[in-house]
């Protein structure tokens, strides 16, 4: 066995110069530690790593057979709708599914909300609390590239699982012959409102989630901060609807994460909205509002998570 | 007989709930939901319908529920996650006392939270007219009651309280409830809004698909079960950590 230190002088005997011991024949023995040689595969596997883990981790693939639970049963709750209404429109011959792909998951926000709560701190609360921050560092991986991987694999956990139940949906309605064109536009709309739906969330939940080291604290706090202003956005909705100022009700819909996301697919993904009538963002002046205030939500808190870790783990 | 209250339990349950962030936490909803019924009472003035929107639509929707997840699950969860559980179970009080003393103090803390700021809030959206401002209180005060206790006895059962309890609120309550009606008879949001439907004048349209009697028995039912079955889980309590 080929063994460079063994020639060593400082390993095969001699008492190192400055160490005094009480007894004369101290030394190092070569216990057979080697230099790693193989393969560096760098920063961009390093990143691509990472998103992966964290992806697998949301979805509780590599992880206790108990912290599989949550997520898998949220994603059946998710895809079960979808189930049912394709069993319908099967069984009964409709000549359109009973909802559009872009309502499914306003429909459906609080399942996702929940999902979201349960995912995001899981990503980032345990590096936090167990202070493993300085081991990623440790690697070529820089500080950017962890906001950023963590990021894009939320974002890509939340795209999975709102667009599970659209592709069931889809494959439905190819499977009782509905329209094709109708619905792949529909369909491909709906993954559209996904994408944007999934990086303006991931970005807010990331953001609040990063805050505390505490899982059971976080996930209470992105329930809080996604579910809160939707709930006042709402009514307060009804209450300005009802007053008769509609204008006012569409511009209300800019203050929470859903009623945004609401406003953008009413605008420019051909759909309805949960507005009350009257009040729905046209794809000009407001709609381009609700778009541009998703892109800077999204942005800020991006901005945020990268300054929120400049410092940490140093 | 068992006491039913231990001041020391108590100082420390009040402590716990009301330190650090978790106060910051229940303090910020009240006051959004003062700042929205400011909001709608300064331009349009006193609406009875805006009224019963934000305080059925808002306050017992959303921050009644979640306030009593933070005090319910927070008054004992804590402490059987970080371990310290152990010196107040190895202390000679019944462990029934320590859960009905915790149970009152989540109480207080969710009243003070949550039925204080919807009494005014009721008052600043339209002085208390058809009486929906007393309606909404009523209601709030037996929701609180309720989900204390049920919200306790997760903290006890689960070491996923906080999810658990969010779960039953947001999904079960609000997005089933308004999609099968049938979930009301499940939802402690409309066992209470049957007294809110008592009180308010018939004009309110303040209604519940509940029943008054079958509203105030589950009511109870689901209070004392919750706070019963708690105290028996403490009294029979093993440390995972021993394993």
């Amino acid at each position: 066995m080929p063994n460079d230190h063994a020639a060593d002088p400082a390993t095969t005997g001699g008492t190192p110069a400055g160490t005094a011991t009480a007894r004369g024949d101290a030394r190092i023995h070569d216990i057979g530690y080697r230099g790693y040689d193989g393969p560096r595969l760098g920063r961009s596997h390093a990143r691509r790593a990472l998103v992966e883990q964290s992806v697998r981790g949301a979805f509780g693939i590599g992880r206790s057979a108990k912290s599989k639970i949550l997520p898998m049963l949220l994603l059946a709750i998710m895809v079960l709708p979808a189930v049912i209404m394709v069993a319908v429109a099967l069984v009964t011959n409709l000549d359109d599914l009973p909802l559009e792909y872009t309502r499914y998951a306003v429909m459906l926000q609080p399942v996702l909300g929940l999902y979201i709560a349960l995912a995001a701190p899981q990503m980032v609360s345990l590096d936090l609390r167990y202070r493993t921050i300085p081991l990623y560092f440790s690697r070529p991986l820089e500080r950017t590239d962890y906001v950023a991987s963590k990021l894009a694999a939320l974002a890509t956990a939340i795209f999975l699982f709102t667009s599970l139940p659209l592709v069931v949906l889809y494959a439905g309605a190819l499977l009782a012959e509905l329209d094709a064109g109708d619905q792949t536009v529909g369909f491909l709309q709906g993954l559209a409102g996904a994408v944007v739906f999934a990086l303006l969330h991931a970005a807010i939940a990331l953001l609040v989630a990063s805050l505390t080291p505490r899982r059971g604290f976080g996930v209470a706090a992105v329930i809080a901060v996604l579910t809160v202003p939707y709930f006042a956005a709402t009514s307060l909705q009804v209450i300005l609807h009802d007053l008769g100022n509609t204008a006012a009700a569409g511009w209300v819909g800019l203050l929470s994460p859903g009623t945004l996301m609401d406003g953008v697919q009413g605008a420019y993904l051909g759909g309805d909205t949960d507005f009350p009538p009257g009040s729905d963002p046209s794809a000009g002046g407001m709609g381009l509002a609700y778009l541009l205030v998703t892109v800077g939500l999204t942005a800020l808190c991006s901005f945020l998570l990268v300054r929120r870790y400049r410092k940490e783990g140093i | 007989m068992t006491a039913i209250y231990h001041p020391t339990v108590a100082r420390l349950t009040f402590r716990a709930l009301l330190g650090r962030k978790r106060a910051l936490i229940m303090a910020v909803l009240p006051t959004l939901l003062l700042a929205i019924a400011i909001a709608v009472r300064v331009p349009t003035g006193a609406d009875d319908r805006a009224a019963v929107s934000v305080l059925g639509g808002f306050a017992l929707a959303a921050v009644v529920p979640l306030v009593c997840v933070i005090a319910g699950t927070g008054s004992i969860a804590p402490e059987i996650d970080d371990g310290s559980v152990v010196y107040l179970l190895s202390k000679p009080v019944s462990r029934q006392t320590i859960i009905t003393t915790k149970f009152i103090v989540a109480v207080a803390v969710t009243a003070l939270f949550t039925v204080v700021p919807v009494y005014v809030a009721g008052l600043i959206l339209n002085g208390n007219s058809q009486y929906i401002a007393f309606a909404y209180t009523a209601a709030t005060a037996a929701a609180v009651v309720a989900y204390s206790a049920i919200f306790l006895l997760l903290g006890v059962v689960s070491r996923n309280a906080v999810v658990i309890g969010l779960i039953y609120a947001l999904i079960w309550e609000a997005l089933f409830g308004r999609l099968m009606p049938g979930v009301g008879n499940l939802s402690v949001q409309q066992w209470s809004l049957t007294l809110a439907e008592q009180i308010a004048a018939s004009g309110a349209n303040v209604t519940s698909t509940v029943s008054l009697t079958a509203g105030v028995v589950l009511l109870v039912l689901a209070t004392v079960g919750s706070i019963w079955y708690a105290g028996r889980r403490l009294a029979s309590f093993t440390f995972a950590g021993e394993h």
